[in-house]
């Protein structure tokens, strides 16, 4: 008999976890936060079809590393299997996804219908985003919405969640119980309104925020500094976010092609002189990591491997954020796997099984 | 949050790149910027505006005041007849100097007089995570970003803290309305009820 998990519904994976006092939603990701443990998130890159089986083939693979798995909006404004969709298949197989909704594409009627949708299947985590502009995409052509901008898309969560109530303020029967997350970029101008901006985010219903790629730790330091110096630390859960580069022509590419993205010199010079310029890239990333865990206030890492997310166990692992800890895995229930290897037995074992010889080896 | 499309070899191309070189070739290649700087290609004037915020600002409350005294004037003649003429001004005025989208709900005091809706995103609350490193925009590399000019343009007003202040969505319904108007009926009606609450308070 396999034991129960920490934070498990022992009724269903699938299934929302009790209720917690000064919770406000019924998830892992909250538990592991507020129990003051490391927490470690990561990027599912969606896939381009309709097979439910490459979404969990993707999430498999950060099975027993990760607390959350992000499921992103049309990230850059490509097409892609909607996060919707995504967390409907992942929070049937017990994983805990953290929705990220983008103004980009949806107006307030889409987004709040979202919202209550993703809530009813589970989704106890909701990123808030305002999307890349239609121009960074495969449709530049498209119409660009930003109906709502993040803060607003927040204080209108904000608001379903503890006033029951949609923006217009018509009444909810059951308000979505979610936990509110956003993201900051500490590594492009204005730099001295970033913190504030936080604060401001932290106003509109902010819990948990997830930054840009962290490259810079020097920079990221005086963001945490004057984030700590205004209070923020304390009423917001800061997770940075970390990612692998493939090798020194992918950052020289990011740094030109990708706004918001900060790569310093010293980053590319010590890929450029690395011989295996993957695995450096990788031990820089675990490098970020533990010098961002020592940072007073980081609760955190979003380990984004876009494309190279086989690595993120091994980044994990490298790195020693979880000290032993083993986030939720999803695992095959004991009556699960007695009946797959019966069904086992009976497909490849070469037997011809009578009722008769049955009871006799019951007995 | 990752947005890269980084080819797994060599230099990547983003798809819109793709998509652009692959639509139909013609003679006419109109400029590559988006729509909405079609309509107002420099940006000169609503600069000089945030750098002058302070001035605009002491400006304002002063226009606004006057605004507020002629408010029986403009119930006298129905705010509704007065619309039309006050919006030509407005339109006008606030286009020249801050390229104004007409809103019809402006908080051009709370964004350092840079216009949020200048935004490719129509941001009202603060920077998007893509400014680039030269403090210019994103979707238009040319175009300084409006709330790096408009933290800019706060630093130098009296009541630049109104920066803090986490604004509503727009409301598409009032756009193409006149905001001075809105303002001064709504300052007078708050006048009001504030006078009919002391002289409840005195009785």
């Amino acid at each position: 008999m396999i034991a129960r998990q920490r934070d498990e519904n022992p009724a269903g994976i699938h299934l929302p976890l009790d209720p917690l006092p000064g919770h406000s939603s019924r998830g892992r990701l909250e538990r592991v936060l507020r129990r003051g443990e490391f927490a470690v998130t990561t990027e599912l890159n969606p896939p381009d079809s309709a097979d439910p089986e490459d979404v969990y083939n993707r999430a498999k693979i950060f099975d027993g590393w990760v607390d959350a798995i992000n499921a992103v909006d049309a990230s850059g404004a490509n097409c892609h299997m909607s996060s919707v969709g995504i967390c409907a298949l992942l929070t049937r197989m017990g994983y805990a996804p953290i929705m990220q909704i983008a103004c980009r594409d949806r107006n307030r009627i889409a987004i709040q219908g979202d919202v209550l949708g993703g809530a009813a299947m589970g989704v106890a985590n909701m990123l808030c985003l305002t999307g890349d502009g239609v121009q960074a995409g495969d449709q530049p052509g498209a119409k660009p919405v930003f109906d709502l901008d993040s803060m607003s898309l927040l204080e209108t969560c904000r608001i379903m969640r503890d006033n029951g109530k949609f923006l217009s303020g018509r009444k909810l029967t059951t308000p979505p119980q979610i936990f509110l997350g956003a993201a900051v970029n500490p590594f492009a101008p204005p730099f001295d309104f970033r913190p504030i901006h936080l604060g401001k985010k932290i106003a509109a219903g902010a819990q948990f925020v997830q930054t840009q790629y962290c490259f810079d730790v020097p920079m990221f330091r005086t963001f945490m500094q004057k984030a700590r110096d205004l209070g923020h630390t304390e009423k917001v859960f800061i997770l940075c976010g970390v990612g692998p580069l493939a090798s020194a022509k992918t950052a020289k590419w990011i740094r030109s092609n990708v706004p918001g993205i900060h790569i310093p010199d010293a980053i590319i010079k010590r890929l450029e002189g690395a011989q295996d310029q993957k695995k450096e890239g990788k031990q820089l990333c675990t490098d970020i990591i533990n010098e961002v865990k020592e940072v007073p206030g980081v609760a955190g890492v979003h380990v984004m491997a876009y494309r190279q997310e086989e690595y993120v166990a091994e980044i994990v692992d490298e790195s020693g954020v979880l000290k032993g800890r083993q986030p939720w895995k999803r695992e095959i229930r004991h009556d699960d796997q007695m009946v797959a290897d019966r069904l086992d037995r009976i497909l490849h074992d070469e037997i011809t099984e009578t009722q008769v010889d049955m009871v006799k080896t019951a007995h | 949050m990752s947005e890269t499309t980084p080819a797994k070899e060599g230099p990547a191309v983003t798809q819109a790149t793709l998509v652009k070189k692959a639509a139909p070739k013609s003679d006419y290649k109109p400029a590559d910027v988006s729509p909405q700087r079609r309509v107002q290609r420099s940006f000169a004037v609503r600069l000089w505006s945030i750098r002058h915020s302070r001035l605009l600002e002491w400006f304002y409350s002063r226009f606004a005041d006057m605004f507020l005294l002629l408010h029986p004037l403009w119930k006298g003649l129905g705010y509704g007849r007065v619309e039309a003429p006050v919006k030509f001004v407005e339109k006008r005025v606030k286009g020249f100097m801050f390229d104004c989208r007409m809103c019809g709900q402006c908080i051009l005091s709370s964004t350092g007089m840079s216009c949020p809706m200048n935004c490719p995103k129509q941001l009202r609350n603060g920077p998007c995570g893509g400014v680039r490193a030269n403090g210019n925009c994103e979707v238009e590399p040319d175009m300084p970003c409006v709330w790096v000019k408009a933290w800019e343009g706060s630093q130098n007003m009296v009541h630049g803290d109104k920066i803090l202040t986490v604004q509503k969505p727009v409301d598409q319904s009032l756009r193409e309305t006149s905001a001075w108007l809105r303002v001064t009926a709504q300052s007078a009606a708050a006048r009001e009820t504030a006078a009919k609450a002391n002289t409840g308070a005195a009785a």
